[in-house]
């Protein structure tokens, strides 16, 4: 196999993952996540026609034209992809579904249907691209803006900013991640892992908007992001196929079995560090972050057991698309007797 | 005086022709009484009868206190519109007992419990029944007396206007199918108050029901459960909604056909997805998300939630995605009158959604459209790629009809143009929005299709016909010209109208929906008069040709339909501007669904004007 264009297991190469040419700014966060995207499928092997691309409305909402390009994509309206991905996951239970929003996309406009994902566990990997901004309207606060914050053009935010982790966790979610753009390393095991995960992996990724909010005194800024960014925890994805032993010390690592029986390897940077499947831990964590406005990143929540919406939805194994006709429409017979009891 | 002595002295001072099998009985009572059930049997027991019968239940936005009241006509002629007038009253709601007398014709019948204390009315034959004592004499536990009260003028009207006891027993079973105990309760409450109305009541009443052989082979349904067995042998695959009336019993209807035929024998398990949504913009995004994904999906709602869906019903035309909206409609603007019935969504579902935005409506009028509309919008969504709004009201939706038995689909079911992996193999290329075959309709692909050129990019934004984002005018233009193409080759494979062109018309009438039971009366009404017209009924938008030419033979065109603006006629204007003149509205909305005497009324007006 020659090195410079290698295969994966299915055959393709990492430009068989690429998209269209970005048409969004130079530097955006939201790009360097389209790109850790595509090492990603790449990298798992994932076939790109089994992979359905969601979107809202907004600068991340455009990028699932920046990846994937054999893959069916859907830009659907603002704040309303979360029931995009319930229509087509729960008829075809074979999709692989990446949803992209923005912080507008899920904190505003979005946030009752992106509550309502989350509680049903739609299988999904959710990613937010956090940047606290209103971009492709140049320029206004949105809902994770700072409190305290001044833009050009919006003047001072007054208001508290909503925590998108949080708000996943009230509403029962299965696996709540937080990152950083300026981390792709990362950005792709949090991808990896949610794409094991059975039901809605959130991912709230800080990813700065280089035109409108990328000043010092911003938190979803480069520069504050790189100076404040506290990792959890050194994150391994181990594939189920894959035999490697990560050499830990035992009692340094948390190892999360995932639904499809890969594992996470999770290495405490300190220890008393945080338990991603402890709820209360997770939700102080959070919560004493955002009193404290600190940036920890990484797997803030997993819980494995949660069974995903397709899974409690009580319907054929088989894909519902994917049944013939005569699956669908009962027989002559089932009319009549439906007739003969009304008449 | 006493009661029974007053209505005799009516009787023997206004002697009356006895009236067969034509008249209407209303049932005047406190919502959340359970009297559904007494209505129901009394429905039930008349139509075995052979007799044609129609039930309306006219009732409030409450769930107990406020009056309701349920209409049972009985037609000899089979007229299943409602009529303004009722001649038999059971009054069973002390607060409106006084304007229900007042609004019976002379020589009506009232029925009412014997400790209320009511008006005199010396025209009308009262019949006062002793409710509590029958009650107690019927051996009823007394813990179960409230839920067989009503039964007491079951059994009263049953010897006043010959309804059989045997019919009344078997609707029984039929509606406790299966709780022998309660259906014999309740006959045991039927019996004592026929007996004691045998005993008491004199014959005096003309109102009589008489065996007939109109009703053989005929089922009874409301149109909401018509709509979802229709949907369910479409095939359909997911049903999104949000409870709102007059339309939440349609998808209760459906869930429970889903139990009893789209399961699997091996396992038990659906093969429809039934999912209540947070609101109605969750109900229809998760309807186009499933359109999308090649399932098939539809809602339903009533026109506030129109409101909501309005910008995916824009994205559904404009990206063209398959997806059904049953639309319940009741009286708006705003919340309006909830549980009321109206045909005023017509403007609004036809452009549904900003922009040049134009959808596919269909307007069942009966229960077996409402069946048949339920696969085939199915059908015609994925046919067309594109929003498909079935308007129905609450009138078809909740009331009680007649119909002939169901007509099992007389076509496969359509997918419309999809192309598989091997097509693509074939064909070497694909472009999700070129129009190959010339009538508007692209091929499309399915996600999870496994083949490197399936995929394209949906979205609501501007694209050429690669699917790739584009602001070029000319690919705005040419697109637009497509999806008009498309719209012009819906117009021929829509339900056609139902024409009726009879010798000596002197104008035509255009009606939908439910007001064409007024328009079938009405016009036998107006045959008496000498007035003669041709009728057509429209079964969808948009109009096609045939429409257009009836238009062009007839000077008038008066059009009949449940609101107030007349949005039909302004549609019918808009398509045919140069017949505008001869398109005139006879529009009207109240709340109930229209009579046939309103209906000559108006024309008459108009006529004469």
């Amino acid at each position: 196999m020659a090195s410079s264009v290698r295969e994966n297991e299915i055959g393709l190469e990492r430009g068989d993952y690429a998209g269209r040419p970005t048409t969004l700014c130079k530097g955006c966060g939201h790009n360097s996540i389209s790109n850790q995207i595509i090492s990603v499928a790449y990298d798992m092997s994932i076939d790109p026609t089994r992979v359905v691309k969601l979107s809202g409305i907004g600068c991340s909402s455009k990028s699932p034209a920046y990846f994937m390009s054999r893959s069916h994509g859907f830009n659907a309206l603002h704040g309303r992809m979360p029931a995009v991905a319930t229509g087509a996951t729960t008829v075809n239970k074979d999709l692989i579904a990446i949803g992209v929003s923005g912080d507008g996309d899920t904190g505003s406009i979005g946030l009752g249907q992106f509550k309502h994902m989350v509680r049903r566990n739609i299988p999904v990997v959710y990613i937010v691209e956090n940047n606290g901004v209103y971009a492709l309207t140049k320029g206004q606060f949105s809902a994770t803006a700072d409190q305290g914050q001044q833009l050009k053009y919006a003047g001072v935010n007054e208001l508290p900013p909503i925590d998108i982790c949080l708000e996943a966790i009230a509403a029962e979610a299965s696996f709540v991640a937080r990152s950083f753009a300026g981390d792709p390393g990362q950005v792709r095991e949090l991808l990896k892992a949610a794409l094991s995960h059975r039901g809605t992996a959130v991912l709230d990724i800080i990813s700065p908007c280089v035109t409108f909010n990328n000043h010092e005194t911003s938190t979803k800024s480069y520069p504050w992001g790189k100076q404040h960014q506290e990792v959890l925890q050194d994150i391994t994805y181990v594939p189920y196929a894959d035999p490697i032993m990560v050499d830990y010390s035992a009692g340094a690592v948390i190892v999360v079995e995932m639904h499809d029986r890969s594992h996470l390897w999770l290495k405490k940077i300190e220890p008393g560090s945080h338990d991603p499947t402890n709820k209360i831990a997770s939700l102080t964590l959070l919560e004493e972050s955002r009193e404290k406005n600190l940036f920890p990143t990484g797997l803030i929540y997993v819980d494995e057991d949660r069974p995903a919406f397709n899974e409690v939805s009580h319907l054929v194994d088989e894909p519902l698309v994917s049944l013939p006709d005569e699956k669908l429409r009962p027989p002559r017979e089932a009319l009549e007797q439906v007739i003969a009891k009304l008449s | 005086m006493s009661d029974t002595q007053r209505a005799e002295k009516v009787s023997s001072e206004d002697e009356q022709q006895t009236i067969i099998n034509d008249f209407q009985i209303v049932i005047a009572t406190v919502n959340g009484t359970g009297s559904q059930t007494a209505n129901t049997i009394l429905l039930r027991s008349l139509f075995r009868m052979g007799i044609p019968v129609c039930g309306k239940n006219i009732f409030p936005s409450n769930i107990q206190g406020l009056p309701t009241w349920f209409t049972v006509r009985v037609s000899k002629d089979g007229y299943v519109a409602r009529k303004g007038t009722s001649e038999v009253l059971v009054a069973m709601n002390q607060v409106t007992i006084g304007e229900d007398i007042d609004s019976l014709p002379a020589g009506g019948v009232c029925i009412y419990p014997a400790d209320w204390k009511v008006t005199e009315r010396g025209d009308i034959h009262m019949y006062p029944v002793p409710v509590k004592e029958l009650l107690k004499s019927a051996d009823v536990p007394s813990n179960l007396r409230d839920y067989v009260s009503n039964m007491v003028y079951v059994g009263t009207l049953a010897a006043l206007i010959e309804i059989e006891m045997g019919e009344i027993e078997e609707a029984l079973k039929f509606h406790f199918s299966g709780k022998t105990r309660a259906a014999e309760m309740n006959m045991m409450v039927v019996k004592a108050a026929y007996d004691w109305a045998m005993g008491h009541l004199p014959a005096a009443n003309p109102y009589r029901v008489k065996r007939l052989d109109l009703t053989k082979n005929m089922i009874m349904l409301d149109g909401n459960s018509a709509g979802a067995l229709g949907a369910i042998f479409g095939g359909v695959t997911l049903v999104a909604w949000y409870p709102i009336t007059p339309s939440t019993s349609l998808v209760d209807a459906l869930r429970e056909y889903v139990q009893d035929m789209r399961l699997d024998p091996e396992t038990g398990k659906a093969t429809c997805a039934v999912v209540q949504a947070e609101d109605e913009l969750a109900a229809i995004g998760m309807v186009i998300g499933a359109g999308w994904a090649g399932g098939r999906a539809m809602t339903a709602t009533s026109g506030p939630g129109i409101s909501l869906m309005s910008e995916f019903a824009g994205l559904s035309y404009f990206a063209e995605i398959p997806a059904v909206i049953w639309d319940v409609q009741r009286v708006g603007p705003s919340t309006g009158l909830p549980t009321r019935t109206s045909q005023g969504d017509v403007l609004s579902a036809y452009f549904l959604g900003h922009g040049d935005s134009k959808h596919i409506v269909l307007l069942p009028s009966s229960l077996k459209e409402a069946f048949e509309f339920g696969w085939r919008a199915l059908d015609l969504a994925d046919r067309f790629q594109t929003l498909v709004l079935v308007l129905s009201d609450l009138d078809l939706g909740m009331n009680s009809w007649m119909s002939e038995p169901f007509e099992y689909p007389g076509e496969p079911i359509d997918r419309g143009k999809v192309l598989t992996a091997e097509d693509l193999t074939r064909l070497g290329t694909f472009s999700r929005y070129k129009d190959v075959d010339g009538d508007g309709i692209a091929y499309r692909t399915l996600p999870g299709t496994k083949h490197p050129l399936a995929a394209y990019f949906t979205r609501g934004t501007g694209h050429d016909e690669h699917a790739i984002y584009s602001e070029r005018p000319e690919h705005w233009v040419a697109n637009t010209e497509r999806l008009n193409r498309k719209f012009d080759t819906a117009r021929s494979a829509v339900p056609a109208p139902v024409i009726d062109e009879v010798e000596g018309a002197q104008f035509g009438v255009i009606a939908y929906g439910t007001t064409h039971p007024a328009v079938v009366e009405g016009r036998d009404l107006l045959r008496r008069k000498d007035i003669e017209f041709d009728y057509l009924r429209l079964r969808a938008l948009p109009p096609g040709d045939d429409v257009r030419k009836f238009i062009e033979k007839h000077l008038r065109c008066y059009v009949f339909e449940n609101n107030s603006d007349g949005q039909m006629a302004k549609i019918l204007q808009t398509e045919y501007p140069e017949l505008a003149p001869r398109i005139i509205s006879l529009a009207h909305l109240d709340g109930l669904p229209l009579t046939a005497d309103r209906l000559v009324t108006l024309l008459l007006q108009k006529e004469n004007a």
